[in-house]
Order: structure tokens, then C-alpha cells, then sequence
């Protein structure tokens, strides 16, 4: 047992003090605490995307395969075998899909990774104290990964179809932060609840079942009448409308009361559920 | 130093019974449409209410090492979470002093598809550790888990050995300034307890804190200066670790001389119906000095089976004294009757020594368990004359043997 220099003097208390009481109401998220435990959120996501195609045959190759296959269905879908025609603005059909299907892909799967997050990490949170939001924000940051690789997809098929490259790209970064902050907005939530409410189990699949087909993914959304409550209901509506105005520009305009009403709603749905969070993190332990 | 490193202040933590209780959401709106109903508030009856905690203050200063002693379910393992921050006091303060790490969390967040390498990186983040700090350690603690040859193998593959040494020393690099020790919780083998023992000692030595959880109090009074003893979620008493150990002690004998099978494990086909200890001074008196008997009764489900019995004696502290197994050194029959009684008889020449002594009965039938029972009975050993004498036995050691001291002489 002299594994451990003996000699190390007692260090200072270097911040490490601190008065274990009980919390009441409402808490704020603890931003400077948040920042001290970076590198623990760091691994957290690490541990996520380099655990997440373990044992697969196909590795990574399924951030794109994913993509490839549903596309390759749609398309079927809505060229071959139905009547129906879709308004695309004169985009191609798979490459106006693909630019719906990244962002609410990674929406979908970062959603459901965080919602099931804390359960996941059950044995962690009863044995040791760490900000338990790490986890639904990790999941949702190892999705990031997949994303970026499904991007490349993207610019192939852009290449393909002959369509401009303009500088309006440079503006994913900014509505895919959007769809970031949007799935660990709603990441909070269900994490949280699915800790007291396991409904949330059969919840979050039915969302994202059925999200897909209610936001801009497959089909454009409805027209001016519309648009405005289209928007209002939903978040992603502006988001999704805006990440695909960034790869293809000009008629792809999005309506823009509804990208700032998502932008609004989004911040509604990231504090109120960050403070949900916080004032049931105390009870996770005892009833995880 | 004038500030203590801990300092509990009327710490109480409530669990509610049933916590499961709004598991749906459906269960949730039922419950609330049925309180809002009845005019609501009968949400906190007190019978619902479980105090694991209660108004519990005491005060550990640094270097201390402190004994947390009682019986299941006194409190301990809260008080080791409310102090490790996993869940929170229902009300009191709980001011602490330095970086608090538990060697109850061994392991925690290792994933089984990582290698060893990757999963001392991330099990060290869990802890606390700063990356850099455990890349500065690093290879002590690899040396220290002696799994060097699988550092590039998923931990999946790992003997549940390594496993648990790669844990150990990941967070035995900790260095916290207070350190706490759940052995109750602590799984592993014996190796590894005493690695945790000795870690301890090690880390106590160094002049940091320690609060050592434990129901064996060999371990406590060998390792621990000061003590605190909870009993039913209050603090009953703290000070000295001797008079922390020997409350605890005595509180332990109630019931005593009394069969009891609470804790029971085996297939069931043969039961251990009573056990009764007497003396030739009478049932349920041990004298030492007067020989002793151990009777075991059973039931078989059929006759004829070959039955062995094991009786284990532990002392005060938990430790075994005596293993005694029918199938080493006996002449019973190779098969029983469906009901029977067993006896042991010890010599004149050996004895308990004075003191509390508790009995744990097994069953096996061709190496099954068929019967295991824990703390079947609590027994006392009163002083007597073994010697023959009229001299006391010395209240150190636990037997007591008739042997015979011989002096040869030198001449020079």
C-alpha cells in the first residue's frame, strides 16, 4: 500500500468548501459549478460516441446509412408509388428530404438519448455526487458526431444534383446550434420527468414518430395561411424551414416570425426546463 | 485547528414509505384529483413518512478517524449520502471542509465495452479528478492494479479481479482530504476489503479524515480514535471508539439465548428447527469452566439423507472463533431420521471466554445448501472458575484452554 506519495501535505481547501443543506423551490442551474465539471462533460460525451457503434459491423458507417436508406424510401415513396406532388421548389427530391432529415434525425435520436439518459445512468447517480444535467447534455452532444459525418452526405449529393454552392451555408452552424439547444431544451424535460414517470418511455417514441411527419421534413409546410400557428406549435417548424434555406438559399426562404417564434419558445423550454431539472435533481437518487 | 472539517447540524432526512407511489403519470392525476376531493393536505401524514435521519449533529475534526457504528438500518449508509452529496438533508446543515471522496463508489461509470486505459481517464473525471492529474498518476495507478498486460483490452473481458483492483486504484490516487468507507457496501473479496483497510489506515496516517462505516468492530476499534453510534436514525452517542464499541455491544444482545431465523437462505430440505447452547450448569447458562453443549434440531423432508451440519461461533467484533463442520470430525450416523436432534459436546478443557458470542447454523445435504441461518443465536459466557483455581480468566483473547505450563531448569 505505498502506492500513494505519502509525503503529499494537505492541500488547501481550494473551493471545496461548501454547506450541505436542504434546497428549496425553485434552484437555478449553477453555471459556475457547470464550469468547474467541464472536463467531466467532456468524457461524458466521449464515453457516448465512442461506445455508441461498439461491437457493430458498420460502425460509423450508420451516421450515414441511416440517412441513405430513409431518403431511398421516400423518394420511392413520393415519386414512384404515389400521386403525390410535392412542392420542392425545384430542389431534387432526395436532396430536399436529406436537408430536412439531418436536423430532425439528430433531433430524434439526441431526444431519445437524453430522455433515457439518467436511467441509463442509475448506478452513477446514486453513488456519486456530479451535476446530474451532464448527462442529458452529454447525450445530446454525442449526437453531434453523427451529424457532422451525415453533413459530408450532404455536400456529396449537392455536388451530384449540380446545385450552387452559396454562402448561405455558412449558416448551418448557427440553425443546427438551434436544433442543439431545442433537443437538450426538451432533453431536460423528459430526462427529468422519465426519472418520476416512466410514461415518458412511451412518450418520447410517439413524439418522434409522429414529429416527423408534422414538421418540414418530407413536405414544405402549409401555406401563408397557416404558417403562422404551423410555427407557433412547434419549435422546429422555423428551424428545420431555416437549416434548409442555408444549404439550398434563395426560394427557400424561411417565414420568419416562425424561426424567431421557435427561437423564442426554444429559450421558454431550455430555462423553464433547466430549472425543472435542478429542483428535482435532489430526489433523483432516492427515486431513480 | 479551530474549525472542524465536518460539522453536522441537526441533520434529519425523511424518506416517504412507498416512495413509488406516483410512479405514472396517471397514478399522479388520480391522487391529485382525489386530494383536491377531500379538501387536499393529506399529503404528509406521518405514517407514510420514514425518518432514516433524526436530528443528528456531531462534529469531526481534522485527522480524525471516525467509527460510524449501528445496526442495519440505523442510518449509516444516509448519513455516507447525505455526506457524499447523493441525496439531500430533509433539513439541517452539513458544512464540509475539503474535497470528500467515498471508497464506496468504486468502479462507478466504468463501461465495460472501454479498455482499461480509457476507463481510468473516465472513472477518474467521475471522481473529480482532473485530467491532467490523472495523467500525472497514471502510472502509479496502473502499477497499482496490476492489470498493465490488459490496459488495451475492453474491461469487458476482465476477471471480475481485475475489475476491481483497476477500480481500487483509480480511486485510491484520489487524495481527498476526507475520505469515507462504506464496508457494508463495499463487494469483493477478502483481498480487497483488507486493500480498502488498509488504504485507510494508510490515508489516516497521513493525517487525513476518515469515517469508516462498518458492522465489524475489530476493524473500527483497530482503525478508528473516535466514534458516533447511530441507533433507529439518532445519534445515541459519540466520543472514544472504545465506549462507542461497547454500547454498540451491549445494544446488540437483546434477544439473547433466544433461536431466531430472520435471515434464512438454503433449498429448504432439511430446516434447522432450534438451537439451544446449555451447560452443565443448566440450559441457556455458559460458565466457563462448565462444559459446553450445542443442540442442533431439524427436519428433513425425507429420511435418510446425509446430512451435514456447520456451526460457526463469532465473537463481539464478528470475528469466527470456531468453525465446526460434522462432516470433518464427528461420528454421526451417514444418514438421519426425518427429525432428530444433533448435539456437540466440548471437552472440560475448553472454553469461551467471558463475553458475547453469536452462532451461525448451515445445512448441507452432498455439498447443497440446504439450510443457512444467520445470527441464529446471541449467547453470554459468564466469568467462572476454569482454572479450577478460583483465579479469573484475563478479559483478553476469546478461548480458553486447559494447558499445562511446565518449567525446566538450566543449571549453568
Amino acid at each position: 500500500m505505498s502506492a500513494t506519495p505519502t509525503n503529499a501535505a494537505i492541500p488547501e481547501w481550494a473551493g471545496e468548501e461548501r454547506v450541505i443543506r436542504a434546497r428549496h423551490g425553485l434552484a437555478a442551474i449553477d453555471l459556475r459549478e457547470l464550469w468547474h465539471y467541464r472536463e467531466l462533460l467532456g468524457m461524458l460525451t466521449w464515453r457516448n460516441i465512442s461506445i455508441r457503434y461498439k461491437q457493430t459491423y458498420l460502425g460509423i458507417a450508420w451516421a450515414v446509412l441511416q440517412p441513405v436508406l430513409t431518403v431511398t424510401v421516400l423518394t420511392l415513396v413520393f415519386q414512384r408509388m404515389t400521386k403525390i406532388d410535392v412542392d420542392t421548389q425545384g430542389v431534387p427530391y432526395p436532396l430536399f428530404v436529406l436537408a430536412g432529415l439531418l436536423p430532425w434525425q439528430f433531433f430524434a435520436n439526441a431526444l431519445g438519448d437524453s430522455s433515457g439518459s439518467l436511467l441509463g445512468a442509475q448506478s452513477m447517480i446514486t453513488k456519486i455526487y456530479f451535476p446530474r444535467i451532464l448527462i442529458p447534455i452529454s447525450a445530446v452532444l454525442s449526437g453531434c458526431v453523427d451529424f457532422v459525418i451525415s453533413l459530408v452526405l450532404l455536400f456529396v449529393m449537392m455536388i451530384y444534383y449540380h446545385m450552387p454552392f452559396t454562402t448561405n451555408l455558412l449558416l448551418i452552424p448557427v440553425f443546427f446550434l438551434m436544433v442543439v439547444t431545442t433537443t437538450c431544451a426538451m432533453g431536460f424535460w423528459f430526462s427529468a420527468l422519465n426519472v418520476k414517470y416512466r410514461d415518458v418511455k412511451y412518450i418520447v417514441p410517439f413524439i418522434i414518430r409522429i414529429g416527423m411527419f408534422v414538421c418540414p421534413v418530407m413536405i414544405l409546410g402549409p401555406g401563408p395561411k397557416w404558417q403562422f400557428l404551423y410555427s407557433a406549435l412547434n419549435p422546429l417548424v422555423g428551424i428545420l424551414e431555416g437549416f434548409r434555406w442555408s444549404a439550398f438559399g434563395h426560394n427557400h426562404e424561411p417565414f420568419w416570425p416562425g424561426v424567431w417564434i421557435g427561437l423564442g419558445l426554444t429559450c421558454v423550454l431550455l430555462v423553464s426546463g433547466a430549472y425543472y431539472f435542478r429542483s428535482t435533481e435532489k430526489t433523483f437518487a432516492d427515486i431513480i | 485547528m479551530a474549525q472542524s472539517i465536518i460539522s453536522a447540524r441537526n441533520i434529519s432526512k425523511r424518506y416517504r414509505l412507498g416512495a413509488t407511489h406516483h410512479d405514472t403519470l396517471r397514478d399522479r392525476i388520480t391522487y391529485s384529483l382525489r386530494s383536491v376531493a377531500s379538501g387536499g393536505g393529506d399529503e404528509k401524514t406521518s405514517d407514510e413518512m420514514l425518518w432514516a435521519l433524526e436530528d443528528v449533529s456531531f462534529d469531526v475534526d481534522q485527522g480524525d478517524v471516525v467509527g460510524v457504528v449501528g445496526r442495519n438500518g440505523a442510518g449509516k449508509s444516509t448519513l455516507l449520502k447525505i455526506l457524499s452529496r447523493i441525496t439531500e438533508p430533509t433539513s439541517g446543515e452539513l458544512p464540509v471542509r475539503g474535497r470528500l471522496a467515498s471508497l464506496v463508489e468504486v468502479g462507478t461509470g466504468f463501461h465495460p465495452e472501454l479498455t482499461g486505459r480509457e476507463n481510468i481517464f473516465l472513472n477518474g473525471a467521475i471522481l473529480g479528478m482532473k485530467q491532467s492529474e490523472v495523467r500525472n498518476k497514471f502510472d502509479a495507478i496502473v502499477a497499482f492494479s496490476e492489470v498493465e498486460k490488459f490496459l488495451d483490452t475492453p474491461i469487458k473481458r476482465y476477471s471480475s479481479g481485475m475489475y476491481v483492483r483497476l477500480a481500487f486504484a483509480v480511486a485510491a490516487h484520489l487524495e481527498p482530504e476526507i475520505l469515507v468507507v462504506d464496508e457494508v457496501l463495499a463487494v469483493g473479496d477478502a483481498q480487497f476489503q483488507s486493500k480498502c483497510l488498509g488504504k485507510m489506515g494508510e490515508v489516516a496516517r497521513e493525517g487525513r479524515t476518515v469515517l469508516f462505516v462498518s458492522h465489524n468492530m475489530a476493524a473500527v476499534s483497530a482503525l478508528c480514535r473516535k466514534g458516533i453510534l447511530l441507533e433507529g436514525g439518532r445519534l445515541t452517542k459519540a466520543g472514544p471508539i472504545e465506549e462507542i464499541v461497547s454500547a454498540y455491544v451491549t445494544n446488540t444482545g437483546k434477544g439473547a439465548h433466544q433461536f431466531t431465523a430472520k435471515t434464512r437462505a438454503g433449498s429448504g430440505l432439511v430446516r434447522v428447527t432450534n438451537f439451544e447452547v446449555s451447560s452443565t450448569r443448566g440450559p441457556n447458562v455458559v460458565v466457563c469452566g462448565a462444559k459446553m453443549v450445542f443442540t442442533i434440531s431439524y427436519e428433513a423432508e425425507k429420511a435418510d439423507l446425509p446430512i451435514q451440519f456447520v456451526v460457526g461461533v463469532f465473537d463481539a467484533f464478528n470475528v469466527r472463533v470456531l468453525y465446526l463442520d460434522s462432516q470433518v470430525d464427528s461420528t454421526l450416523p451417514p444418514n438421519f431420521t426425518r427429525r432428530g436432534k444433533v448435539r456437540l459436546e466440548f471437552g472440560e478443557e475448553f472454553s469461551l471466554n467471558p463475553g458475547r458470542f453469536s452462532i451461525n447454523i448451515g445445512a448441507r445435504v452432498r455439498g447443497e445448501l440446504v439450510d443457512h441461518i444467520k445470527q441464529a443465536m446471541v449467547f453470554d459466557v459468564q466469568e467462572g472458575n476454569f482454572f479450577g483455581n478460583g483465579r479469573m480468566a484475563s478479559d483478553k483473547g476469546t478461548i480458553l484452554y486447559r494447558n499445562q505450563w511446565q518449567f525446566e531448569p538450566e543449571n549453568i
